[in-house]
């Protein structure tokens, strides 16, 4: 009895293959906001998160310790040099052959170069630096490689966001390009592009980088959360870079 | 498909055989599952405040429910106004159970399965998202849901 009944509802089902949304379609989160928010956050004198931009110019331009050199030694005229940089991370480092994100970098920069303690990750420091880095991308098209090196990385992000996973058994693809525009409670869904990170996100009055908002996503379906930082969501960042290629950083973004 | 019979059959046989607390076993006929979980006897009151709570149910995250002046409901699934003139207790039972036994593809979670998930958060490891009480309270509730 309860066999038949099995094969009675599979036969029933439907099996509905989503569509899988062409990546000209991705669009940014800012999208799914309220124009009011939207305004915000292009404002710079009412998006909070313009602090953490100035605090990190201001960091990148003071030497860490009397002895130590400040990045604007190496790096001069960042406004002119470093325009684009965020556009192609994260990358596969040609030294160690790891993938290294905006944040990697940075503390690479800081503890290879200037010799002093990584700053950490969600620290204020380490979120106003990149904030600032990335500020100086604004506009400028996502163009992160995803073949050669970076291919396995890649491959490996986008695997963790098509498999399901957690208590609730949900995968990022399901509510990322299954449900988009749709609500959940009172959030629109977006397409996930990552693109505003860090971000100040009025649920933390704070700003975080988009590994916090990853662990967001994950906690929200009961799964493991992963390390800032971890092999995980560094392959994850680099799917949703590549998902997003062409899109325009908007570094520091607004979020609800 | 056949993984999804293994898995149906071994649901039936033990209520998942690996995990430390068995889950109550349960027969799907058609596409109901007509018993009680565990012979249980659901309260329709409980059931209305699990499917608001934000901690256990959190069913609203998804579903409109049947109270209009609740803040800030969902509209992924189909709204729950009129859901118990649809559905017999025994449908609403197996959809909350396991969704994905009626459509592989669904969005919706199994409330009341432990096994064929990944990277399960460990304080929720190897627990269903509801209890066989609360699934029975939650069945009750969505009984009385009888006006669209
Ligand atoms: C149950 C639905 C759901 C699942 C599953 C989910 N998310 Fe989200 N995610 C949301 C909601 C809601 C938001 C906030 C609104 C928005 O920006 O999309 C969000 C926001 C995001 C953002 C920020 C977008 C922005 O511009 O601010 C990213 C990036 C993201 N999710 C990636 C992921 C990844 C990667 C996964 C899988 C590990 C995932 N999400 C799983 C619902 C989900
Ligand atoms: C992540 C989204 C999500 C959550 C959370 C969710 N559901 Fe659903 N639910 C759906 C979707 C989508 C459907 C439509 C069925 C399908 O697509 O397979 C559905 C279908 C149903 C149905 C069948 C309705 C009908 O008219 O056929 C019932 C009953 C139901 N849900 C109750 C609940 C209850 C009770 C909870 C909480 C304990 C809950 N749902 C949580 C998404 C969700």
């Amino acid at each position: 009895m309860a066999k038949t009944g099995i094969a009675l509802i599979l036969a029933l089902s439907v099996v509905v293959v989503p569509a899988g949304s062409a990546l000209s379609e991705i669009k940014s989160g800012s999208e799914f906001l309220s124009p009011e928010l939207r305004r915000q956050q292009a404002d710079e004198t009412r998006n909070p998160a313009f602090f953490w931009v100035e605090q990190g110019r201001e960091l990148f331009s003071r030497r860490p310790a009397p002895d130590a050199q400040a990045c604007i030694a190496c790096h001069v005229d960042p406004q002119q040099k470093l325009r684009g940089a965020a556009t192609r991370y994260p990358q596969v480092d040609a030294a160690t052959g790891k993938l290294l994100n905006l944040e990697g970098r940075i503390e690479q920069c800081r503890v290879e170069r200037q010799k002093q303690p990584a700053f950490g990750y969600e620290s204020p420091e380490l979120l106003s630096m990149t904030a600032y880095l990335a500020s100086l991308s604004r506009g400028l098209p996502m163009q992160v490689k995803t073949d050669g090196a970076a291919n396995p990385f890649f491959e490996a992000g986008r695997a963790f966001f098509e498999r399901r996973q957690g208590q609730l058994n949900l995968s990022c693809q399901q509510c990322h390009d299954g449900l988009v525009g749709q609500k959940l409670r009172g959030d629109t869904i977006s397409h996930g592009a990552g693109t505003g990170y860090p971000a100040y996100r009025l649920e933390w009055n704070d700003v975080g980088s988009l590994h916090r908002r990853l662990r967001a996503c994950s906690l929200g379906v009961r799964a493991t959360q992963f390390d800032y930082g971890s092999a995980e969501y560094l392959a994850l960042e680099l799917y949703l870079a590549g998902r997003a290629k062409g899109l325009p950083v908007e570094t520091p973004g607004l979020r609800r | 498909m056949l993984s999804r019979l293994a898995l149906a059959g071994a649901v039936l046989a033990s209520g998942g055989a690996s995990t430390a607390s068995a889950l109550e076993p349960y027969a799907i006929v058609g596409d109901a599952i007509s018993a009680p979980l565990g012979r249980l006897i659901g309260n329709a009151a409980r059931g209305a405040a699990l499917v608001k709570d934000r901690e256990r149910g959190n069913c609203l995250i998804c579903h409109q429910g049947a109270d209009p002046s609740e803040p800030f409901q969902g509209n992924i699934g189909p709204p729950l106004a009129g859901v118990g003139a649809r559905l017999d207790a025994g449908q609403i039972r197996l959809r909350l159970v396991d969704a994905s036994l009626v459509n592989p593809q669904t969005v919706m979670p199994p409330y009341f399965r432990t096994e064929n998930l990944h990277d399960v958060a460990l304080p929720f490891r190897g627990k269903p998202a509801l209890s066989a009480q609360e699934i029975e309270d939650v069945v009750s509730y969505l009984a009385t849901l009888q006006t669209p």
